[in-house]
């Protein structure tokens, strides 16, 4: 017996749109059985994950946090995975985006002056994108695979950054700490509302994600990365050059994670250490598959996933299981899209080889 | 390998008797077979007897179910509904080792072989059973010479011309000792003089008491070798007959079901100024298995079709590339249009200077599937119609308002059948989507226009649609380059005829002057005999 995936003749459209809600309540559904089997109570575990922490104000703004580096980060994926170009190493382009952006309030800490912020969100989308032209490079002119350089150098960023926080950089009044100088006031991402701590950072989010909308919807640029994603051959006869996508899609959602990496550091951190991020980089790209690679739906994926994070802190206070829970949700996500959308696609076909009966039948 | 070892396993219980037949003297009877995708009927209740030691012919336009139908009967497929009598009994073959234990064997009309392997080597990965690879070429080359298909086995098939790798194809089948054959479209890939040798080794098959069973288009072929004949028009039997008593026109109506348009081609325009030109062109392979073009030299005039014939893998797709800026070259002034040196300029560059160009493939070249077709239309046009269809200055925002009304119009000038108002490419039949794609481009009136196989794969009624228009666009003062396999079609819309072979293209012939013989001669190779390339791949 062997198993088959066999194409669909059509794609039920009402099952396209479903498929991350269906693959959202499975995730529920397994992410329960895993709590009885740890012997918590399911029901309650599961309230104390997904529910408690939308019930207060100041976590509805950590929330909000948290979705700001997935939402941007997100969107510059989708437009990476369109056409074709498997960017996943945003993680490490965050980092140096954070780096890059870091410049300003670590090494001219002196320098105050209200163009300090503006600079510092341009270097970090700088910071972001030279880091992301170096799988460009490579992929447009060596021909290697982008998947592999991009997610090889986010562990050289990641690496960088704990050298610098624990060597040149390191807070010199910081008790030795590994830690940057905490940055000034200039230096730091104002909040957006009186209420909380959400800062500018989501805002960008927001409108990062309607501008790529907008180009994907309305433009001919938006066109060009949906021809190229899926036929290159076909763009070519369009008269577009793959090769400048894979550096404009390189180049734009290294850009993005960079802006999200400053935002995120200015913002929320507002200094350097050695670890700046929980992952945001990977969770992105759930991100940008449960938002179907449509920036306005990667808005709503992003603040699901900025919710297993908050689940996963919750959880380990309230029922006492490890944070590590947050990662568990987080596949089984992935897992389910990912399933959901192959069975849209195919059918699984079982067959049964049954070869010696059918051939000595026949010559009977 | 999992198959070759149950294979050998029954190979001594369940054996195949050799000779005989079953009482009422059918090798193969098919009745009532049905095979629905969804509910489409792809064959609906077909019948069709097969005797001993016939060649009997399959007709039918694409899309008529025959691909469905030698699918089923090979194991490919299982039908919906329906039975298949084997020598009288009743079988069902549940996939292809199945079908070559009863003594089926099947040639694809698109082969299967690894490129970088031997002839030897490919055989023996077909094998039911672990033989040593010198018994599989030595048997190979027994059977090859026996039945007239000359092959070294030691040759690699990436060196092989298609002719030659169809042949291993046919002594692979041959190999299973089989009592019919089934040979798909074999003859689209060949010259002429290649078809009569795989007619010759046809006529040897019959006389051993084997049987054929030849899926064809091609009613000249049809009417000289097949003693029987069975008509399929979508999915039904439309027609059982003897062939050599039909006329052609008679075989054609019950293929497609009423009289085709004839294309004319009378009153010929006046030739007016090179518009398209290339000056000994010549580019290097692409990639290990492309054909590099050698020295090639051709003038297009105003009002002048000039048609390339050819058998497919000789550089048509090369030269389409070169011609069309998708791969520029070097040379400037390697490729001219309208007098004007463009060789490394792009496709859009070429574009703005009045050409149009429609490439071989339809699916993922000319057109994306998944996109409707109003984005189709952006696809080849968005810059040489920047001004009609883009808007918003630099954020170039597509026009759909205009997009639409152009993708109607074109629709209406070519009589696009589609489903809906703007269906995705895929959802067309391939005649359709091709009227669709030519349209694309006359809706321009191109001053130079490069069509790459214009009706491949296209239902009869389309094909002559889309040939008129070519002729049509070359008398409005056009200059148009036709790269073609079909030689039917190339006397229907040429003026003049060159043909290209191994990357090197002949020299022109006004079209009038030119017979199949001659044209059969150049397509084989005019540097060199058929036996001379085959003794350069014996190292």
């Amino acid at each position: 017996m062997r198993i088959e995936l066999e194409k669909r003749a059509k794609v039920s459209t009402l099952f396209s749109v479903l498929s991350p809600f269906i693959a959202f309540l499975l995730t529920i559904v397994f992410g329960g059985i895993m709590f009885a089997l740890l012997g918590k109570n399911p029901v309650a575990a599961l309230y104390s994950f997904f529910v408690e922490p939308l019930s207060e104000v100041w976590s509805l703004h950590e929330l909000a946090i948290k979705a700001a580096p997935l939402i941007m980060i997100g969107v510059g994926l989708s437009v990476c995975f369109r056409s074709n170009n498997w960017n996943i190493g945003a993680e490490g382009q965050f980092i140096m985006g954070a780096i890059a952006g870091s410049i300003l309030p670590v090494v001219f800490y002196d320098w105050q002056s209200p163009l300090v912020l503006p600079l510092m969100m341009l270097m970090g989308m700088l910071g972001g994108a030279l880091f992301a032209a170096i799988p460009a490079f490579l992929k447009a002119h060596m021909n290697t695979n982008e998947i592999l350089t991009s997610l090889m150098l986010v562990y050289v960023a990641q690496l960088f950054l704990d050298w610098l926080v624990r060597g040149p950089w390191r807070n010199p009044g910081g008790m030795n700490f590994p830690e940057t100088r905490t940055f000034a006031v200039d230096a730091i991402l104002p909040e957006m509302i009186a209420s909380g701590r959400t800062h500018w950072g989501f805002a960008f989010a927001i409108i990062a994600a309607v501008l790529v909308w907008f180009m994907m919807r309305y433009t001919l640029k938006g066109f060009e990365i949906s021809v190229l994603g899926q036929s290159e051959r076909a763009g070519r006869f369009a008269g577009f050059s793959s090769r400048r996508m894979i550096w404009f899609s390189m180049l734009l959602s290294g850009a993005f994670a960079g802006l999200a990496g400053i935002s995120e550091v200015s913002g929320a951190i507002q200094q350097l250490r050695p670890v700046i991020s929980p992952g945001y980089g990977f969770t992105a790209i759930i991100v940008a598959f449960l938002g179907r690679l449509n920036p306005l739906g990667i808005v709503a994926a992003g603040l699901v996933l900025a919710l297993t994070y908050l689940g996963g802190e919750a959880a380990q206070l309230s029922i006492g299981v490890s944070e590590k829970v947050t990662r568990v949700f987080q596949g089984l996500l992935l897992f389910f899209v990912l399933s959901c959308d192959t069975l849209i696609h195919y059918r699984i076909k079982l067959v049964f080889e049954r070869l010696a009966a059918t051939s000595t039948e026949g010559s009977r | 390998m999992q198959e070759g070892g149950r294979g050998s396993a029954e190979g001594k219980e369940g054996s195949v008797p050799v000779e005989g037949v079953a009482a009422n003297g059918h090798l193969l009877a098919v009745s009532n077979l049905t095979k629905l995708f969804g509910s489409f009927a792809a064959c609906n209740g077909i019948d069709l007897q097969i005797e001993q030691g016939e060649i009997h012919a399959l007709l039918g336009e694409n899309g008529a179910g025959k691909s469905t139908l030698v699918k089923m009967l090979f194991g490919v497929l299982a039908p919906t509904a329906g039975e298949i009598l084997w020598q009288g009994q009743s079988v069902r073959i549940a996939n292809p080792a199945a079908a070559r234990k009863l003594g089926i064997g099947m040639v694809f009309q698109h082969f299967s072989l690894f490129e970088a392997l031997t002839v030897a080597e490919n055989i023996a990965l077909s094998m039911d059973a672990n033989i040593s690879l010198a018994k599989v070429a030595e048997e190979a080359s027994r059977l090859s010479h026996a039945y007239g298909l000359p092959l070294d086995p030691k040759a690699h098939v990436a060196d092989l011309s298609v002719g030659e790798r169809q042949r291993i194809e046919i002594v692979r089948a041959l190999l299973q000792n089989p009592r019919l054959i089934i040979l798909d479209e074999p003859t689209s890939v060949l010259t002429p003089q290649e078809a009569d040798r795989l007619f010759e080794t046809l006529y040897k098959l019959k006389a051993e008491g084997r049987s054929v069973l030849y899926i064809s288009h091609r009613l000249e072929e049809v009417q000289r070798i097949c003693d029987r004949a069975t008509v399929l028009r979508h999915g039904k039997v439309t027609g059982a007959c003897d062939p050599k008593a039909e006329t052609p026109s008679s075989l054609a109506r019950m293929m497609v079901g009423s009289d085709v348009a004839v294309v004319t081609a009378e009153g010929t325009s006046a030739k007016g100024q090179v518009q398209l030109e290339a000056r000994h062109l010549t580019v290097p392979a692409r990639t290990p298995f492309a054909v590099s073009l050698k020295n090639i030299c051709l003038k297009v005039h105003a009002g002048e079709v000039l048609a390339i014939a050819g058998v497919a893998g000789n550089g048509q797709g090369e030269l389409f590339d070169a011609l069309s800026g998708e791969y520029p070259i070097a040379d400037e002034n390697a490729v001219q249009i309208r007098q004007r040196p463009v060789g490394s300029r792009n496709i859009n560059a070429r574009r703005l200077m009045g050409a149009g160009f429609v490439p071989e493939e339809r699916h993922g070249h000319a057109a994306v599937s998944a996109l409707p077709l109003s984005d189709n239309l952006v696809l080849a046009r968005s810059r040489s119609d920047a001004k009609a269809f883009l808007g918003g200055g630099f954020l170039k925002i597509i026009r759909r308002d205009a997009v639409a009304s152009a993708t109607q119009r074109i629709s209406e000038a070519m009589d696009v059948r589609k489903s809906g108002e703007d269906p995705p490419a895929g959802s067309l039949s391939g005649g359709n989507l091709q009227k669709f794609i030519v349209g694309r481009e006359l809706d321009r009136q191109p001053s130079v226009l490069v069509v790459n196989q214009p009706t491949w794969g296209v239902d009869a009624g389309a094909a002559s649609r889309i040939r008129q228009a070519l002729v049509d666009l070359a008398k409005a003062g056009s200059a148009v380059l036709v790269i073609s396999q079909d030689l039917d079609e190339i006397f229907e819309v040429a003026t003049e005829i060159a043909v290209i072979s191994d990357g090197r293209l002949s020299d022109p012939y006004p079209a009038k002057e030119l017979s199949r013989e001659k044209i059969g001669l150049l397509m084989g190779g005019m540097y060199g005999k058929t036996e001379g390339t085959e003794a350069a791949h014996a190292h």
